[in-house]
C-alpha cells in the first residue's frame, strides 16, 4: 500500500501544483479543503483513482472529505478492495 | 438583536414609492458629487462612529482567525492605496488582484478603488491562459498575488510587456523575488491614517470583471463608481442587512458576487462579515456559521445542493439558530432545495436573479414577500424588468410564455461598455432594452420563471464559461482533431461541461487519453473548464458551411426536440 500512497501524492504534487509552486504536500496534508484540488479538480482525481486501479468509485462515496487527504483516499481505496 | 422587520416595505407598496433618490439620500450623496467606493465603504462608515465595529473576520483553512474593525480596515487601504500610488500606478490603469479570500483581497479592492486606478479581481484558479486573456485584454499594469500563485504569473510575463509590478503579499524572503516583483506585507505595513482619495465622480470607471461569451475571447465588463447607489439599497432591502447582522456571503470576489455583495454592498452598509478561505465541506461550513453566530447567509445554489446531499441530519448536528435570512445566486435555485433549506434551518433561501453586467441584484424574492419555491421572484423596484420576443425584443403581454429577460437601461449599477469592445456592448441592447441572454416567463402575479441560457454558455457552479475557450484550448492538444464543448445536466453545479472530440489519427480512445485531455485544459484555462466528461466521437454535427452545431450536441445531452437541422450538412 505505500507503494500507491507514494504514487498518489506524487500525482497530487505532480498534477495540482503549478510548477514552481513549493507548499509541502504529505499524506495528511488536506488537499480539498487546503485548497490544492477544487471541488471541480476533484472529478479528474477520481478519474485518475479509476483508471490507475482499475475500479469504479461510486459518486456517494467521492467526497470532499474521502478526498481531502492521501491517507484518505487511501482508506477509501482499502473500503474499495484495493491493496 | 434589534427589530428584525423586513427594511423594505411589502413590495407592492414599496414599488409605488421607491426611487433611487432614497439610496442616495442615505449615502449622503447628491448628484454631481464626490463618490468613491473606497471611501463609502471604509472612512464614511467610521465617521459614523462605527470605527471599533468588526469589519472582516477572516478564517483560514487551517483554522487561523484575523479581525479587523473598519478602522483597520480604513487605514490598512489607505496603505495600500499609498504603497499603489508610489509605486507610481496612476488613476485609470488597472490593477489586478489575483489571490485566494485572504484578507489582502478584500482590502486591496478597497484600497486600488481609493487612489482611483480600476480593480481588475480574478478568480485565483484561473491557469495561465485564462490569466493571460484577461491581463491583454485590460493591459494591466499591476498584480497582487500569493506566492503560491506566482509561478502562473511567471510563465506569462514575457506576454506582458505592460506589466509593470507584481506584488507578493505574502513574501516570506526564502526565495529572491525576480525583476517587477515586489513584497507587500499588508499586516506589518504602515498605517495610514490619512489619505488623499482620488475624487470620482458616478461616471469614473471603478471595476473591471470578465465574464464568458459564446464566441469570442471572454468580455471586461466595466463597472463605474454610481454603482454603489444599487449596491448599496439592493444589499440593505433583499439581503436585509441589519447592524447586529454577521453576514456571510460565500462567493469569491474573483466573480461580481463576491465584489457586489461580498465587498461594497455589505460594507457600505456598515455590516460585519465573515470570510472563509477553505475548500468546500458540508461540517466545516456549519462549523463556521455556528462559530461566529452567522445571521444573514448568501450562498449558491451549487453549495445548497451540495449540503443537500449530505442530509438533514449533517445540519442539525449544529446550533445553527443564529441564521434569520438566507439567500442565493448563481443559477435557478430549484424548488426542491428551497423546500430543503426550510427543513434543516427552519427558513427558506430567497433566490436572487442578477449578472455581471447588471452590477446588482434584478428580480429577487424579498423578505416579507411569498416565495413561491422556483421563482426567481419579482423585479426590484426602480429596475424595470420584463421578457421580450426572442426575435423582435418586443415586450411579451401574455402571462407565462417565454422570452428574453430584458431591463430597461439606466440603474446605477449598468455595465457601461465591455473593456475594448464597443460594438459587442452595443449589440446587448435591442428595441430599448438591455438583453441578459436568459429565458424566463412571468406568471400571473408578476413572478419570474428561470428557463435557460439563450446560447451555448455553460452555467456550471454558477459561474458562466465560454464553449469557445474551452474548445480552442482542446484543440492545442496534440490527440485533439475537433471540438465542441457543452454544459450537460448536473445534479449539484447545474451544469458541467462535456466535450465531444474526434481525434487526429494515431490516437487511441483511452480513458487514460481522457484524464490526460481533461488535466490539459484544466491547467490552461480553470478546473471550472475543465470537461468532467469527454466523449470521443467519429464525427462532429456541423452545418454545411463547417460549423459546429453545438445545440444538436446539447440536446441529445438534455433529452430535448433536436429542432430545425436543414442545415446540418452530415448524420451524427
Amino acid at each position: 500500500m505505500s507503494e500507491i500512497k507514494d504514487t498518489i501524492l506524487e500525482y497530487v504534487k505532480n498534477e495540482y501544483l503549478e510548477e514552481g509552486d513549493d507548499r509541502e504536500v504529505t499524506y495528511d496534508t488536506p488537499i480539498i479543503s487546503g485548497g490544492i484540488v477544487d471541488s471541480f479538480s476533484m472529478v479528474s482525481l477520481k478519474v485518475f483513482l479509476e483508471t490507475k486501479y482499475n475500479i469504479s468509485i461510486p459518486d456517494a462515496k467521492a467526497s470532499p472529505e474521502a478526498f481531502d487527504s492521501v491517507n484518505n483516499i487511501i482508506a477509501l481505496l482499502k473500503e474499495l478492495g484495493v491493496e | 438583536m434589534t427589530d428584525h422587520k423586513p427594511y423594505m416595505k411589502p413590495y407592492e407598496e414599496e414599488i409605488k414609492t421607491f426611487s433611487w433618490d432614497i439610496s442616495k439620500n442615505e449615502l449622503g450623496y447628491k448628484d454631481g458629487d464626490v463618490i468613491n467606493i473606497g471611501e463609502y465603504c471604509t472612512d464614511r462608515i467610521c465617521r459614523m462612529g462605527k470605527g471599533e465595529k468588526l469589519a472582516l473576520i477572516w478564517e483560514g483553512y487551517t483554522g487561523e482567525e484575523k479581525r479587523y474593525t473598519f478602522n483597520d480596515m480604513r487605514q490598512l487601504t489607505n496603505s495600500i492605496a499609498k504603497y499603489l500610488t508610489e509605486l507610481g500606478i496612476k488613476p485609470g490603469e488597472r490593477v489586478c488582484l489575483f489571490m485566494d479570500k485572504v484578507p489582502e483581497l478584500y482590502f486591496g479592492f478597497l484600497g486600488v478603488l481609493k487612489m482611483g486606478a480600476i480593480v481588475q479581481p480574478l478568480f485565483s484558479a484561473f491557469g495561465p491562459e485564462s490569466l493571460l486573456t484577461r491581463l491583454q485584454d485590460a493591459g494591466t499594469s499591476a498584480i497582487f498575488t500569493q506566492k503560491k500563485h506566482l509561478p502562473k504569473v511567471r510563465n506569462i510575463l514575457k506576454d506582458l510587456p505592460g506589466l509593470n509590478h507584481i506584488i507578493v503579499v505574502d513574501d516570506d524572503g526564502v526565495k529572491p523575488l525576480r525583476e517587477k516583483e515586489t513584497a507587500f506585507n499588508m499586516d506589518k505595513a504602515e498605517r495610514v491614517d490619512s489619505f488623499d482619495i482620488y475624487p470620482s465622480k458616478a461616471e469614473t470607471p471603478s471595476v473591471l470583471h470578465y465574464t464568458s461569451g459564446t464566441t469570442g475571447k471572454p468580455k471586461g465588463a466595466q463597472h463605474v463608481h454610481y454603482s454603489l447607489i444599487s449596491q448599496y439599497m439592493t444589499a440593505k432591502y433583499v439581503l436585509d442587512i441589519k447592524d447586529d447582522d454577521i453576514y456571510w456571503c460565500t462567493a469569491d470576489p474573483g466573480w461580481v458576487t463576491g465584489t457586489s455583495y461580498g465587498i461594497i454592498g455589505a460594507w457600505s452598509n456598515g455590516a460585519t462579515q465573515c470570510v472563509l478561505d477553505a475548500g468546500f465541506k458540508s461540517e466545516s461550513w456549519y462549523k463556521f456559521i455556528e462559530k461566529h453566530k452567522i445571521s444573514m447567509w448568501y450562498s449558491a445554489p451549487t453549495a445548497i445542493r451540495a449540503l443537500m446531499k449530505d442530509g438533514t441530519e449533517t445540519a442539525k448536528k449544529f446550533d445553527l439558530s443564529s441564521l434569520r435570512h438566507l439567500a442565493s445566486v448563481g443559477e435557478p435555485l430549484n424548488a426542491e432545495a428551497v423546500i430543503w433549506s426550510k427543513e434543516a434551518f427552519g427558513i427558506m433561501f430567497h433566490d436572487t436573479f442578477w449578472q455581471t453586467e447588471t452590477g446588482c441584484i434584478v428580480v429577487s424574492n424579498y423578505p416579507g414577500m411569498k416565495i413561491k419555491p422556483g421563482s426567481m421572484g419579482k423585479p426590484f423596484p426602480g429596475i424595470e424588468v420584463t421578457v421580450v420576443d426572442l426575435k423582435t425584443s418586443v415586450p411579451i403581454e401574455k402571462k407565462g410564455v417565454v422570452g428574453m429577460i430584458a431591463i430597461k437601461p439606466g440603474w446605477p449599477s449598468m455595465i457601461r461598455t465591455y473593456w475594448n469592445n464597443e460594438i459587442t456592448y452595443k449589440s446587448k441592447f435591442q428595441n430599448g432594452w438591455y438583453l441578459c441572454g436568459d429565458r424566463a416567463s412571468i406568471d400571473e402575479e408578476g413572478y419570474f420563471w428561470f428557463v435557460g441560457r439563450d446560447d451555448d454558455v455553460i452555467n456550471t457552479g454558477g459561474h458562466l464559461v465560454g464553449p469557445f475557450e474551452i474548445e480552442s484550448a482542446l484543440l492545442e492538444h496534440p490527440a485533439v482533431a475537433e471540438s465542441a464543448a457543452i454544459g450537460k445536466p448536473d445534479p449539484i453545479n447545474m451544469e458541467v461541461v462535456k466535450a465531444f472530440i474526434t481525434l487526429k489519427p494515431g490516437f487511441d480512445q483511452t480513458k487514460m487519453l481522457e484524464l490526460e485531455i481533461m488535466n490539459f485544459v484544466r491547467k490552461k484555462l480553470s478546473a471550472l473548464a475543465m470537461p468532467q466528461e469527454i466523449e470521443f466521437v467519429d464525427t462532429l454535427p456541423k452545418t454545411r458551411s463547417g460549423k459546429i452545431m453545438r445545440r444538436v450536441l446539447r440536446a441529445q445531452e438534455w433529452g430535448e426536440e433536436i429542432g430545425d437541422i436543414s442545415t446540418l450538412e452530415n448524420d451524427m
